[in-house]
């Protein structure tokens, strides 16, 4: 019992020493950092839209994605296999937060031109902002031509679409990461006369990493429509799959009922739904290439 | 009562004076903005970083050598390899800090302006793997300052260093170190 009494105070000098050691000494003089969360996504894109991230200053992004056919075309079709649409895109890091990009889809014959900046970046330590937050616009010119016998081309203004997104993002943990997507998109002139010139929608997207190097993710647009469009064929965009990173590549493998790889098409243009099976398989490969001449530069200084 | 008082006061007394002495000098020398390179040099890439903001200290009296640094602090020619860096290969989030706690070797007259060859033995830290290593430098004394430096050699894998095989070309085995610290004298 004495024994126990007296065990406290041996611990005095004890806490003594550790003030006096050099290493403590360090930690306490150390300025608490503030932290930028990095890497809240592994790529440019959740999955079809983009996410906080942007392309790092003097690095180009060149990125082809693709998108199968329907799984439920059948056997003769080999599930889809035997159809695919394309997007390539050259995408550049003008600064550590403002990107550029152009990108060319088969569908509709779309050309694509984005601009992306991070207005604000989640930070821990001692300055803490609980989110990141990504402004994205675009403007698509559709060129095919209608398939229509006789009927009057579109005119140049006619051809264009607009979208404007708000990305907000948080990290929450090492793992878990949430986007949500707030979208302006204006046609001006829908692809069907009964549709809306406005569309606005709200994203819900984000990843879970299941290891070091791949992360499972999902994205929901919910379109708000007019209830009187009810008789539109469009359906919301749904979109799970794997991101797999390896150093330069993002390899991102997922399911979609949205066959465009563009705003404008898989928020306001998706006419295949999960229920029924229509279901697309498809990839995106990221690879992103440092234009920059400074680090060569960096390492003959050493 | 008062006996456990008695042994109290006692063992105060004892604590006391084993912390005492070092308590009571001021000839401790440190710096916070110490100089940590490193270069990892491959035929396909060759990669730097710098740690501008290393924090050292050293005790004259005793020989006793503590360094640390954030690895967020270490700047990247580009953001995209100090991502990795951070993300990837050192896991900084889990393990933020490298440290090093050790004695220098020799016994080194600091009051005498003049150059040593030393070294120093203890425990390095990075990745959350400690390795116990004997790293050789020069110690060079000048008026009221001590300047540290040393070169050294950090292999990946007694850190647990993972790097994975697509980039295994690029990034160095062992990776090359330089430390340059500038101490002045240090009141706590």
């Amino acid at each position: 019992m004495k024994l126990l009494r007296i065990i406290p105070f041996l611990l005095i000098p004890l806490l003594g020493a550790a003030q006096d050691d050099l290493l403590g000494e360090l930690e306490k003089q150390a300025v608490p950092p503030t932290v930028p969360v990095v890497a809240t996504f592994k790529s440019t894109r959740i999955i079809n839209g983009h996410s906080v991230e942007t392309v790092k200053r003097n690095h180009m992004d060149f990125r082809i994605s693709h998108r199968f056919g329907r799984l439920n075309s059948g056997a003769y079709e080999l599930f889809g296999l035997d159809q695919a649409t394309i997007r390539l895109g050259l995408e550049y890091g003008v600064t550590d937060n403002l990107m550029i990009g152009i990108g060319r889809s088969s569908e509709q014959k779309a050309y694509d031109f984005f601009g992306k900046y991070r207005v604000l970046r989640q930070t821990t330590g001692a300055r803490t902002v609980p989110v990141s937050v990504t402004l994205f616009g675009s403007t698509v010119i559709r060129t095919v031509r209608s398939f229509i016998p006789g009927e009057q081309e579109r005119s140049f203004q006619d051809k264009l679409s607009y979208t404007g997104q708000v990305l907000i993002a948080r990290k929450f943990s090492e793992r878990l990461s949430l986007q949500l997507t707030p979208t302006y998109l204006y046609r001006n002139q829908p692809e069907l006369a009964a549709d809306d010139q406005l569309l606005l929608a709200v994203g819900i997207g984000g990843r879970y990493k299941i290891s070091k190097r791949v992360s499972l993710n999902g994205e929901y647009f919910w379109a708000l429509r007019d209830k009187s469009s009810a008789a539109l064929p469009y359906y919301n965009s749904l979109a799970v799959g794997f991101d797999i990173e390896t150093g330069g590549h993002v390899f991102q493998l997922h399911f979609t009922n949205s066959l465009g790889m563009i705003e404008k098409q898989f928020i306001g243009e998706t006419v295949g739904t999960w229920g029924k099976g229509d279901i697309h398989y498809g990839f995106n490969i990221s690879r992103t290439f440092s234009l920059d001449k400074k680090s060569k530069r960096a390492a003959t200084d050493w | 009562m008062i006996r456990y008082l008695f042994t109290y006061i006692l063992l105060l007394l004892i604590g006391l004076t084993a912390s005492g002495p070092v308590r009571a000098q001021s000839n401790l020398y440190a710096t916070a903005t110490g100089q940590t390179s490193f270069f990892s040099e491959t035929p396909a890439e060759n990669i730097t970083a710098v740690n501008k903001k290393t924090q050292a200290i050293l005790n004259t009296s005793t020989g006793e050598l503590a360094i640390r640094m954030n690895m967020r602090d270490f700047d990247f020619p580009n953001e995209l390899m100090e991502e990795h860096f951070n993300e990837n290969y050192l896991e900084s989030e889990k393990y933020p800090t490298a440290t090093f706690r050790g004695k220098v070797d020799q016994t080194v007259d600091y009051t005498q302006n003049g150059t040593y060859e030393v070294s120093t033995t203890g425990a390095f830290t990075i990745h959350g793997v400690t390795q116990n290593r004997t790293l050789k430098g020069q110690l060079i004394v000048k008026d009221k300052t001590i300047s540290i430096s040393s070169d050294f050699e950090v292999a990946l894998a007694d850190h647990k260093i993972e790097v994975p095989k697509i980039v295994f070309m690029k990034i160095a085995q062992v990776i090359k170190v330089k430390a340059r610290y500038q101490l002045t004298p240090y009141n706590r």
